[in-house]
């Protein structure tokens, strides 16, 4: 894949950026909710209101207000909070590499998960280790991300309290990261206390939204597997001397990831969807539960703010993963 | 010197109810260095045979009577690991379509010294080494960039040179040939003949050879084994073969092939009483061994 490919997808990712913004924009204004009444005590008058509308643009006419706020925007400029009275950007800036840690975490997990039990169930196949895997997927698939997350808190939190069910970090630790991204500081610094804490914390939202994905993406790779196993060139390995793991780890695994990626590819957008209920769940300070605040407090400026980033993280993935697509393929990849 | 390869009385059955016999009391024998052509017609049975050898028959069919011995080693019953140090070591294998056989996601370069590293311990570098020459060997050109290149950006011809190389890598005592030439364009498929014949002259290895195309057993081979209906009908030094076939089957295959010096609307097909005949035969023996 070239240069020139990416920053074309890139281009194109623009239209679609203000589409949404429209859509949101408009959205948050029509639907019912005033953000100004939420800010205000009880018993405020009708003149309090609107000099506070006056003083958010709230009080001109949607198109207009659209076109000053886009104007800002194209200039960097997202607004302020309403309801944390803080420049958006700043505001999403500070929480976005906690979710971004979560979501690298998660999907390195399914990852891993799906790897392991797919090869072991191909590796074993129609003995044991094969029902076990098509048993689980076919459950944790039927379970979607927010419920494994209640289950955790519920089990693991009330019952068997053996994991942190809530924040990023225990705030006694001393440790004092220059960015937001935690874990990778803490494992760059080697303060291997603060890692493993850190872990500790992301470990529950993490598999929350790591297993609907590894069993979609156990299922998918175990069945591209089992056809790459009855391709010639694997005919070919047998007859080399290869063993059967090494085949299934060195050759199948390999070719199977191809028609995974491309089957898969939207799953990975719904993983960085769930992480708002998740967050929520896990009082995860992200930019998940940061858009649950905004909501609830009708915080305009933020809700858009949160909503493009989202809309660019998702744009993001999906170029990732036509990336991994292409790097794995050497067919696309040199032409 | 013993024979390399004797099978010796095989069945081969799929599943049990009812069985399915895939191959019929088949025998045939592969002396060093020899070229031995296997022929029949589709569904003979042909790559059953070379199946069993290399352990990779159907995981559902079972040899349910007779042998195959390896340079003197029963190797009928190996387990996978047992057989493994054989593949690709002692027996090598060159298949039909070069298109499909080689990874495509994995560089040439590997694909040949893989099998360099696993069987003859050899170095990262002594390896690659050795993979260039093979490659010189199969008289490609360019054996640096064709290491580094990907198979899709080699034809159908090249793959199987390669595939060639990677069958002669480690100098096998006996190397499978299922139908080489046939995915290939005519003019590429008597270059490939070719290079087997050099191949196989410089390095004394003795191989089996499946097709359909009695000219290129006419050419190449030393012996010739007959099949049909899973079961050996004839078996025949070559010269003797198509001088004098014995077996009226081999009669009506010979009139049924294409050959120089006879104009085409001269072919017969395989008469229908023929085939027939040969069906009910099998029932016989069938009830027979059951
Ligand atoms: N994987 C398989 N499972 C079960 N039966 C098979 C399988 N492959 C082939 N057979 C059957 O085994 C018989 C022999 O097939 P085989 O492939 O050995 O024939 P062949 O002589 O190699 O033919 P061709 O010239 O078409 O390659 C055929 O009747 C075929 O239907
Ligand atoms: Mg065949």
């Amino acid at each position: 894949m070239s240069a020139n490919y990416i920053l074309r997808r890139l281009f194109w990712a623009i239209p679609t950026l203000i589409g949404v913004a429209i859509l949101v924009f408009v959205l948050v204004r029509v639907v019912p909710g005033d953000p100004i009444a939420m800010m205000l005590p009880p018993g405020a008058t009708a003149e309090d209101v609107g000099r506070l509308r006056a003083l958010y643009g709230l009080d001109a006419p949607i198109p207009k207000q659209f076109v000053a706020w886009m104007g800002d925007v194209l200039r960097g400029n997202f607004g302020t909070s309403i309801s944390l009275r803080e420049g958006v950007v700043r505001l999403v800036m500070s929480r976005l590499p906690a979710t971004l840690e979560l979501v690298i975490v998660a999907v390195a997990v399914a990852c891993a998960f799906a790897a392991l039990a797919a090869v072991g169930a191909v590796y074993f196949r129609g003995r044991w280790p094969e029902l076990v895997v098509d048993g689980l997927s076919g459950l944790v698939l039927a379970i979607p991300d927010f419920l494994w997350g209640l289950l955790f808190v519920l089990v693991l939190g009330v019952l068997l309290p053996v994991l942190p069910i809530s924040g990023r970090i225990d705030p006694t630790l001393d440790f004092n990261p220059a960015t937001g991204f935690y874990l990778a500081e803490a494992l760059l610094r080697l303060r291997w206390d603060a890692f493993a804490d850190l872990m500790k914390h992301i470990l529950l939202p993490a598999l929350a939204l790591a297993l609907p994905l590894a069993a979609a993406l156990t299922r998918v790779l175990k069945g591209s597997l089992i056809d790459a196993m009855n391709q010639d060139y694997v005919t070919l390995v047998r007859v080399k001397g290869y063993s059967r793991a090494r085949i299934l780890w060195r050759v199948a695994l390999r070719n199977a990831l191809i028609p995974t990626v491309t089957l898969t590819g939207v799953q990975f957008s719904f993983l960085i969807g769930g992480t708002v209920l998740i967050e929520y769940i896990f009082s995860y300070p992200g930019i998940g539960n940061l858009a649950i605040a905004a909501v609830n407090q009708r915080d305009l400026p933020l809700i858009q703010g949160l909503v493009l980033t989202f809309a660019v993280l998702f744009i993001l993935t999906n170029l990732l993963v036509d990336m991994a697509y292409s790097i794995l393929n050497p067919r696309v990849r040199q032409s | 010197m013993s024979t390399l390869l004797a099978i010796r009385d095989l069945d081969l059955t799929l599943g049990s109810k009812p069985p399915v016999r895939l191959l019929r009391r088949v025998s045939l024998q592969v002396e060093p260095g020899q070229i031995v052509g296997l022929v029949g017609e589709s569904g003979a049975g042909k790559t059953m045979v070379s199946r069993v050898v290399l352990g990779i028959a159907p995981a559902n069919a079972r040899v349910t009577h007779g042998s195959v011995a390896f340079a003197a080693r029963d190797i009928t019953h190996l387990s996978e690991a047992q057989r493994r140090p054989l593949l690709g070591r002692e027996i090598a294998f060159i298949p039909q379509n070069p298109m499909t056989a080689l990874n495509p996601v994995e560089r040439i370069g590997p694909q040949i010294t893989d099998v360099l590293r696993m069987h003859l311990d050899l170095g990262r570098t002594d390896a690659q080494d050795r993979a260039l020459a093979l490659l010189r060997e199969v008289h490609l050109r360019e054996p640096q960039r064709i290491l580094r290149q990907h198979p899709h950006e080699l034809s159908g011809g090249m793959r199987q040179r390669v595939l060639i190389a990677i069958a002669f890598a480690c100098k096998p005592k006996l190397v499978i040939a299922d139908e080489p030439t046939t995915a290939l364009d005519v003019t590429v498929q008597k270059q490939i003949l070719q290079l087997i014949r050099e191949l196989q002259r410089n390095s004394g290895t003795a191989i089996l050879f499946i097709t359909h195309d009695l000219g290129v057993v006419a050419k190449l081979c030393d012996h010739v084994v007959v099949m049909h209906g899973g079961r050996v009908l004839e078996s025949a030094a070559a010269a003797r073969l198509f001088e004098n076939p014995t077996h009226a089957y081999t009669r009506a295959l010979f009139a049924a092939t294409p050959r120089f010096d006879r104009p085409a609307d001269e072919l017969k097909p395989i008469p229908a009483a023929l085939t027939q005949q040969l069906n009910e035969e099998a029932r016989v023996l069938d009830a027979r061994d059951a």
